[in-house]
């Protein structure tokens, strides 16, 4: 199998636009929003008119400036939270897989302890003991998806050290790190990438679930996940103000990983390359 | 080793987990602030009817004391009575179990062959219109958090259109055919909420391995494309379309309070959910150790699966 | 949007739509015609209650009640002593022709002949006596304190009781309608299985999901047990529970959300039920803890919070403003003449002064479970605070355990209160010096000395008068910062007849089993 051609497909492009767009949004967001995240400005879930291009929300606040605001806790949380569970997930499958059977016994006992919890009931431990806050909620988060990242990132590079070509690095000498970040990550990069993608939108799920336990962000900052929830009693009714945050949650999941699909077709080649040394 | 010497290792690495679990799950809830008493009495506790319940519940025995007379029970399979209402815990449960299994499993007939099938489509057909659609929709259906999922398709399938009902209530005695019928917009919703983890996987895992040199040779040869991808590429990329399915599965088992709330669905979710609110924690722990039963059987079975999809994962003694 | 909020005329008026089934928004007028055509109830029917507030560890023992689903169903299968009608007087059920010696101390009860449990024995003291005793002595109940000036039950003959309490209490009668005292046989015990006097039998329960009563017999009670069976679903989910009515599901449910209450109004074959009642939302200030122990912030912060705008926007007008005292006005003893506080945020300035600050800053602590809307009600206090120069920090705290990490426990925090049938019992269980729950933590002996002389005051004027001075008292100097009064929203299909506003509990006092009947 070869590239199609270097030629970027366009919807490379239509990713690469809303990512940038959400990029600006978390940077700029007191300067587009058009009033202040927690100000009243109209009814209760008013139809979008003029002043209120998206309408207004349970409450009466401007649903687009929410939705620019909550786009930046969202999507940064949900960045974050997502980097540091891949570094987790991963790094912890490649150990597990790349060194003794003991160690691999042990990270793998652990993980399945872990992932046998209940993962809200879990949270609501962590959050009971702990406390809310943003930096432990990306702590947890993070933590317990990096449990379902292990499971895949573990399989996969399980395939990759039992080839030949590992084998032969490991009778050459080489060392764990060696091996872990010279032969097994090139290799394993494509489904770990799609995994990526993946989890950025399992993130913002979860910090949805956590608003319906009554944990996660605090208001009266908005979040995407809390806005669906907070609005969703308008859908019954033929309202959509829950439509907004929803459709960007979506849309930005959908962004990001046609990105990722573009980053997959460009991959394939090194990771032929790598497979020859 | 032998593959079944393989198996009993795991299997006994598997209860192992499951006496991790239970502890961690004590040791979880008792951390938790308040006891079933007060949380039980809510706002009206009295420190009076607080101790009185405290005595009948026999609360004031220490934690690990009553955390091995539950084990020492569950060992001789007894699970034990609920604080809260103080009927056998297993009545309870096995009810709920096969609710939530029935759930499961119908999702899964419907979610796992989709995926898969799918997956392995888009593969074929890398970047054609069918291809991105897929994964488009896919993403589209995760993307909406699975309660707002239930209250659309409630809306439209049932409020509108009147074809299916919104309660999943399900009974004893109710009728196979009138059991689908209720669990279907269950069942769906789950279906939405888990088809694109497994398709997407299915997708790459399949792709990462067609540039491997055997996958080449086995174009040079003259090999269709969708021949290829069956026959020399998905073999190889079981192993983690396997887990991905194992993880999936388990969730179905294991994370569906939120659509068990939507649609009043008795399954063993919300009794967990109920049991933690109350701190009833005998219950609590039954629940937990099913679910514990459920996730690291199905772990099990999906290593399994994995080392006998790529016999070479089994000889790792080499090294 | 503006509501009318002159809850009388509201109820009546709903009560009148509800009877004729019709969605409210027309005149009136043509409505009191088939009002009394559709009066007549008819038996027949199988109801099925869609109904929020159950859990998967209810039981069915009356002394375990916390939440309204087991109520609802206890009510079902068995009676109660004394019922509060829609007027909020106590009338007789199991208990008649009650009567008191001076002081209220000592009591004398009928018990209500020629009635029979559905196990075939027929009622008499004994098994009245044993149903109140589940509730006294060493007992878990909720409703123990209620009954603690008790000291003694004695059975004057097979049909009469004679009560005497330590302690005299006008209000006897109101304290025994307490939804957990039920009657069930002498010596009864299997609480999975109930035996009662009323309308249905237990046929199918399972905790958490679905109840089945059936009719088995005549009942009683006049007018009631129309219905043959009673179906009661546990739908915990708004949305679900508004879902499953729509979509004729279920034909009546309770706890509407009322931000869609305007939008389900104008949805046909159904009809929206109103009920004026006690419970309210609370900002509960700890009077001993700084800053709240100086009574001007309490009365800066009781005068920054837009309470109009929070029943507008939150409770979307179905409920009316607060006034930091806790007696609502469909009480007999509701005082109009206190001064109500307003937003006003050059009073709270000034009131801030009087305590030597120019600015302040507080936490609040909050979470929807302590009463819907908490939080959204927290936030619109946040805003109008800013303009008298007093930041509220919110603090959102988890559903669960909130009443044991934060509530009595952090300075400032959401809480509600359901309503108490009396003013003296709500004033005993919340306010008064020594009670276990003063949130307050508000001391007041004049108040103390006050509360007991009214408690054994026959004399309806002299009490009113000073039910009164009691609530001026706790809105001007108290802790509870009591923006709201929630109404109980309930909606019915057009196929269920019967509804009607209830002051105390919704589901008409959680009796709709027996009062309502079908199409």
């Amino acid at each position: 199998m070869k590239i199609a051609g270097r030629k970027v497909p366009f919807t490379a492009y239509i990713g690469g636009v809303i990512v940038v767009l959400a990029l600006i949004m978390i940077l700029f967001a007191p300067w587009i929003a058009p009033y202040p995240q927690t100000k009243i400005v109209g009814g209760v879930w008013d139809t979008p008119n003029p002043h209120d291009w998206l309408g207004t929300d349970s409450i009466g606040r401007d649903m687009l400036s929410r939705l620019i605001y909550g786009g930046r806790t969202s999507v940064s949380i949900a960045l974050i939270a997502t980097c540091l569970t891949m570094i987790i997930g991963v790094g912890l499958g490649f150990v597990a897989a790349s060194t003794s059977k003991l160690v691999d016994n042990i990270i793998s006992r652990v993980v399945d302890i872990l992932l046998a919890m209940p993962i809200l009931i879990f949270g609501l431990m962590v959050f009971a003991v702990l406390g809310t806050s943003i930096p432990i909620m990306i702590i947890t988060i993070s933590v317990l998806e990096s449990t379902r990242v292990f499971r895949l990132a573990r399989a996969v590079a399980m395939n990759i050290t039992v080839m030949d070509y590992v084998q032969v690095a490991r009778l050459r000498g080489e060392g764990i790190g060696w091996v872990i970040f010279r032969e097994i990550l090139p290799n394993a990069l494509p489904p770990l990438v799609a995994e990526f993608g993946l989890r950025f939108c399992f993130t913002f799920l979860f910090i949805a679930s956590l608003s319906f336990l009554g944990l996660g962000i605090q208001p009266p900052a908005a979040d995407w996940g809390s806005m669906v929830h907070d609005n969703a009693q308008a859908i019954a009714f033929g309202g959509y103000a829950p439509l907004f945050p929803a459709g960007a949650i979506a849309i930005v999941t959908i962004g990001v990983n046609l990105v990722v699909d573009w980053l997959l077709s460009i991959h394939a080649l090194p990771a032929g390359a790598g497979a020859e040394i | 080793m032998g593959i079944l010497r393989f198996i009993a290792a795991r299997a006994a690495l598997g209860v192992l987990t499951l006496f991790a679990v239970s502890i961690l799950l004590y040791l979880g809830t008792q951390l938790l602030p308040g006891d079933v008493a007060s949380a039980l009495l809510g706002q009206s506790a009295t420190p009076d009817a607080l101790a009185v319940l405290r005595a009948k519940l026999g609360l004031n025995e220490p934690a690990y004391l009553r955390y091995l007379h539950w084990l020492w029970g569950v060992l001789h399979g007894n699970l034990g009575n609920s604080l809260t209402t103080g009927t056998p815990i297993a009545g309870e449960l096995m009810p709920r179990l096969i609710n939530t299994l029935f759930l499961a499993g119908y999702a899964a007939i419907i979610a796992v062959p989709l995926a898969v099938g799918l997956g392995i489509l888009s593969a074929i057909r890398e970047g054609s219109l069918m291809d991105r659609l897929a994964s488009i929709l896919s993403l589209a259906a995760i993307s909406f958090p699975e309660f707002f999922v239930s209250y659309i398709l409630i809306v439209v399938f049932a409020s509108q259109l009147g074809w299916l009902p919104s309660l999943a209530t399900v009974y004893d005695g109710m009728g196979f055919w009138d059991r689908v019928d209720a669990t279907t917009l269950p069942a769906i919703t789950l279906t939405l909420v888990v088809v694109a983890h497994m398709l997407r996987m299915t997708r790459t895992s399949t792709l990462a391995v067609m540039s491997a040199p055997y996958v080449e040779t086995a174009f040079l040869k003259g090999l269709s494309r969708s021949r290829v991808v069956l026959s020399h590429a998905l073999p190889n990329a079981l192993a983690p379309i396997i887990n991905v399915v194992a993880i999936n599965l388990a969730y179905l088992v294991v994370g569906v309070v939120v659509v068990e709330v939507v649609f009043v669905y008795p399954g063993v979710g919300q009794l967990m959910v109920d049991a933690v609110t109350k701190r009833d924690l005998p219950t609590v722990q039954a629940c937990g150790l099913v679910f514990a039963i459920v996730f690291i059987g199905l772990n099990t079975i999906a290593d399994i699966c994995s080392a006998l999809a790529n016999p070479r994962l089994r000889s790792r003694k080499r090294q | 949007m503006s509501k009318p909020h002159s809850m009388i005329d509201r109820r009546q008026f709903l009560g009148a739509a509800a009877l004729a089934g019709a969605a409210a928004g027309l005149s009136s007028f043509p409505l009191i015609g088939q009002a009394r055509a559709a009066d007549m109830p008819t038996s027949g029917g199988h109801l099925r209650l869609g109904m929020g507030g159950g859990s998967t560890t209810d039981s069915l023992d009356p002394t375990t009640y916390l939440q309204w689903v087991p109520v609802n169903i206890g009510y079902q299968i068995m009676n109660g002593l004394i019922e509060i009608d829609e007027h909020n007087k106590a009338t007789p059920e199991l208990l008649m022709n009650w009567e008191s010696k001076t002081g209220a101390a000592d009591w004398v009860f009928d018990v209500r002949k020629d009635i029979t449990f559905s196990n075939g024995k027929v009622l008499d003291a004994d098994d009245i006596i044993y149903s109140i005793n589940l509730h006294r002595g060493k007992s878990a109940s909720p409703a123990k304190p209620f009954l603690a000036a008790i000291t003694d039950i004695k059975k004057l003959s097979a049909n009469q009781i004679g009560i005497t309490m330590s302690q005299g209490n006008a209000d006897l009668p109101f304290l025994l309608s307490d939804y957990h005292i039920l009657v069930v046989p002498n010596g009864f015990t299997d609480w999975k299985n109930p035996i009662g006097t009323a309308g249905y039998v237990l046929e199918h329960y399972e905790a958490g999901v679905r109840c089945i009563t059936k009719k088995t017999r005549p009942y009683w009670k006049t007018g009631c047990g129309n219905v043959d069976s009673i179906e009661t679903l546990i739908i915990n989910d708004v949305s679900a529970r508004t879902a499953a009515l729509l979509s004729g599901q279920v034909d009546a449910i309770n706890r509407l959300d009322a931000r869609t209450v305007d939008l389900l109004k104008k949805r046909p074959k159904v009809h929206v039920i109103q009920s004026a009642a006690g419970q309210h939302g609370v900002f509960v200030m700890n009077c001993t803890d700084a800053p709240f122990k100086d009574n001007n912030v309490r009365m800066a912060l009781k005068y920054a919070i837009n309470r109009q705008q929070i029943v507008d926007t939150v409770l979307r007008g179905y409920g009316h403003v607060g006034n930091d005292q806790p007696i609502p006005i469909t009480n007999e003893f509701y005082d109009a003449s206190i001064p109500q506080h307003t937003y006003d945020p050059d009073k709270a300035k000034f009131y801030l002064k009087q305590a030597g600050e120019s600015t302040l800053a507080v936490d609040l602590n909050v979470s929807d479970v302590a009463f819907t809307g908490a939080t959204d009600a927290a936030e619109l206090f946040q805003q109008s605070a800013q303009a008298a120069g007093i930041t509220v920090n919110l603090k959102q705290q988890p559903a669960d355990g909130y009443w044991d990490n934060i509530w009595m426990k952090a300075p400032f925090c959401a809480s509600y209160w359901g309503g108490r049938p009396t003013a003296d019992q709500m004033l005993t269980l919340a306010y008064k010096s020594d009670a276990p729950w003063n949130d307050t933590f508000w001391k007041n002996a004049d108040f103390d000395k006050l509360l007991l002389e009214a408690r054994v005051e026959l004399d309806q004027s002299k009490r009113k008068a000073m039910y009164g001075q009691m609530q001026g008292m706790i809105s001007s100097t108290g802790g509870a910062l009591i923006p709201i009064f929630i109404d109980y929203l309930e909606a019915g299909s057009n196929k269920v007849h019967g509804m009607k506003p209830n002051p105390m509990f919704d589901f008409m006092g959680q009796r709709i089993g027996e009062k309502v009947w079908m199409s």
